[in-house]
């Protein structure tokens, strides 16, 4: 039995009427990578963004069921939503890196969770750069605008501005799908380096990407969980008609 | 095939038309006033006091009370105005009273301006006292102008992209962690136009300032804020049509018409410049 460090139980989610998640149970085991994978529309975006209450900028949005993590359930209303983002990070589709420059970007994540000497920043800033396999790239250059960066290296800014508040679990939505084959390469690698440190769940549309990186692997279909194993498994000798069409290409 | 080039070239001929139309409005107005008000324009027209009953001598106190009551209305209207669109936009629920709140901005961007100079009149010269004043008149001007700053306020903060509080709100800030460090820098270049333009607004305003501070003639630049002041715009009225010989001081009139214009258009291109630098 594996280690859990996120449970999700009886989740349900709504978009005003439409039945969104359909009640999901998965357990996300400590230090591995968990794929999401599934068709347009399956749920894992709405799935992923449940676990860190991203939700919570939407009013339409209405959920039920529990997210257990670390004994509380982040679902809560007496959860501080704050606080559940400061233990488990997101990294979005779309790069995102803030108008600011290198080192700013990351010191920014460190000034809000409470790092106040400049040493401090200093180290952390270079420890999460060095960790997204950034830092060889942008030492000399820390002052200049994060936007000036290219595709690749600004989705590992943001990779390593997640990893620098030190959450434990790190969500990442489609990260390398507006990223070219030898960014994404690089990405990958990282994500295979992080989760020594961190537990991962990324939502992927790419099977091969699964299969490289994934140690579980969630199939998903219109709202629901329909299986979940080891990657090998699922890919390999898959139990559920749905995820075997899936896998093998009949249906995208 | 040929009547569709025909039509093509017959629309683009009524627009540019059109905008021919228009500037050269413009450039009517400029030409004129440049052409009668020309001759009075030099550096002493400037920083001079007016002479022998305003026939003579330049503009300097108008200038100088233009600017003071122009700056301070503009230091009033901008921390209230872009608190209350910082709220309004990022804090606000949508409640019934919210769409009121916002009902009420737009309509007193439509109030006419000599309406807000008799509310000025009753509640700041009169009802708080301060007299007719440049403190009076900087308060009525920042009402004036406060309706846009807030809109212009609320829409450079719905431009900043979600993308970016959504990456601020995942490291786990709080919503105005969020706004301080992420929102309103991202907003400054749209917040600072609409100040700008707001300013520019201000320093052309007649109504407002007659009744409450503005006067025509006073020997001395205003001491404190609690004084009367000298403006443009009042200057020129009182010049063209008040004055006991409005045909000897035309020429002022039109140099003090291009002055104020000249100020705001200066006003309006550093505007247009900030805008364009962050596009």
């Amino acid at each position: 039995m594996e280690n859990y460090i996120l449970e999700i139980r009886q989740l349900n989610l709504f978009f005003g009427k439409k039945h969104a998640l359909k009640n999901i149970n998965l357990g996300i085991p400590k230090n591995k990578i968990v794929a999401l994978i599934g068709p347009s529309g399956c749920g894992k975006t709405a799935l992923l963004r449940t676990m860190n209450r991203m939700h919570d900028l939407n009013p339409e949005v209405k959920t039920t069921g529990e997210i257990l993590f670390d004994g509380h359930n982040v679902l809560h209303g007496n959860t501080n939503p704050v606080q559940v983002r400061r233990h488990i990070g997101m990294v979005f589709q779309k790069p995102n890196p803030f108008p600011k420059s290198i080192f700013d970007n990351i010191a920014y994540g460190l000034e809000i969770n409470g790092m106040r000497k400049r040493e401090n920043v200093r180290d952390a800033v270079e420890r999460s750069l060095r960790c997204a396999y950034l830092w060889e790239e942008v030492k000399d250059e820390l002052n200049k605008s994060a936007l000036e960066l290219s595709g690749g290296q600004q989705q590992r800014l943001c990779i390593a501005r997640a990893i620098a508040v030190e959450p434990q679990i790190i969500l990442m939505d489609e990260p390398c799908s507006a990223l070219d084959p030898i960014s994404t390469a690089k990405v990958e690698e990282t994500m295979l380096e992080l989760k020594q440190q961190f537990t991962l769940v990324v939502v992927t549309h790419n099977m091969q990407q699964a299969q490289r990186v994934a140690d579980y692997t969630a199939f998903m279909y219109l709202g629901a969980l329909i299986e979940f194993g080891e990657t090998d498994k699922i890919f390999g000798q898959p139990e559920h008609e749905l995820t075997k069409n899936y896998v093998q290409g009949h249906f995208g | 095939m040929m009547a569709k080039k025909h039509i093509q070239l017959f629309g683009i001929a009524s627009l540019v038309t059109c905008a021919a139309i228009v500037v050269g409005f413009l450039g009517l107005i400029l030409f004129d006033l440049a052409w009668k008000g020309g001759i009075v324009l030099n550096w002493e027209f400037l920083v001079r006091y007016p002479k022998k009953g305003m026939t003579e001598g330049g503009i300097f106190p108008a200038v100088f009370g233009t600017a003071v009551v122009t700056l301070l209305a503009t230091a009033l209207a901008a921390p209230l105005g872009i608190a209350c669109a910082v709220w309004l936009q990022e804090y606000a629920p949508d409640t019934p009273l919210t769409r009121l709140v916002r009902a009420s901005i737009r309509n007193l961007a439509g109030v006419p301006s000599i309406v807000y100079g008799l509310f000025g009149l009753a509640v700041f010269v009169e009802g708080m006292g301060m007299g007719m004043s440049v403190l009076a008149s900087g308060c009525t001007l920042a009402l004036l102008t406060l309706p846009s700053v807030i809109t212009t306020t609320e829409e450079a903060l719905r431009n900043v992209p979600r993308l970016l509080r959504e990456g601020a709100l995942a490291l786990g800030a709080t919503r105005w962690e969020t706004i301080r460090a992420i929102v309103l820098p991202a907003a400054v270049p749209g917040i600072l136009t609409g100040i700008i333009l707001a300013l520019s607004r201000a320093a052309g305003e007649t109504a407002p300032i007659l009744f409450t501070g503005v006067a025509f003639y006073s020997r001395y630049l205003p001491a404190s804020v609690f004084d009367e002041f000298m403006a443009l715009p009042y200057h020129l009225y009182i010049l063209s049509t008040q004055h006991h010989d409005p045909v000897a001081v035309r020429p002022l009139a039109y140099g003090t018409a291009l002055v104020l214009l000249a100020l705001v258009l200066m006003l309006n291109s550093v505007a247009f410049v900030v805008r364009a630098r962050h596009r």
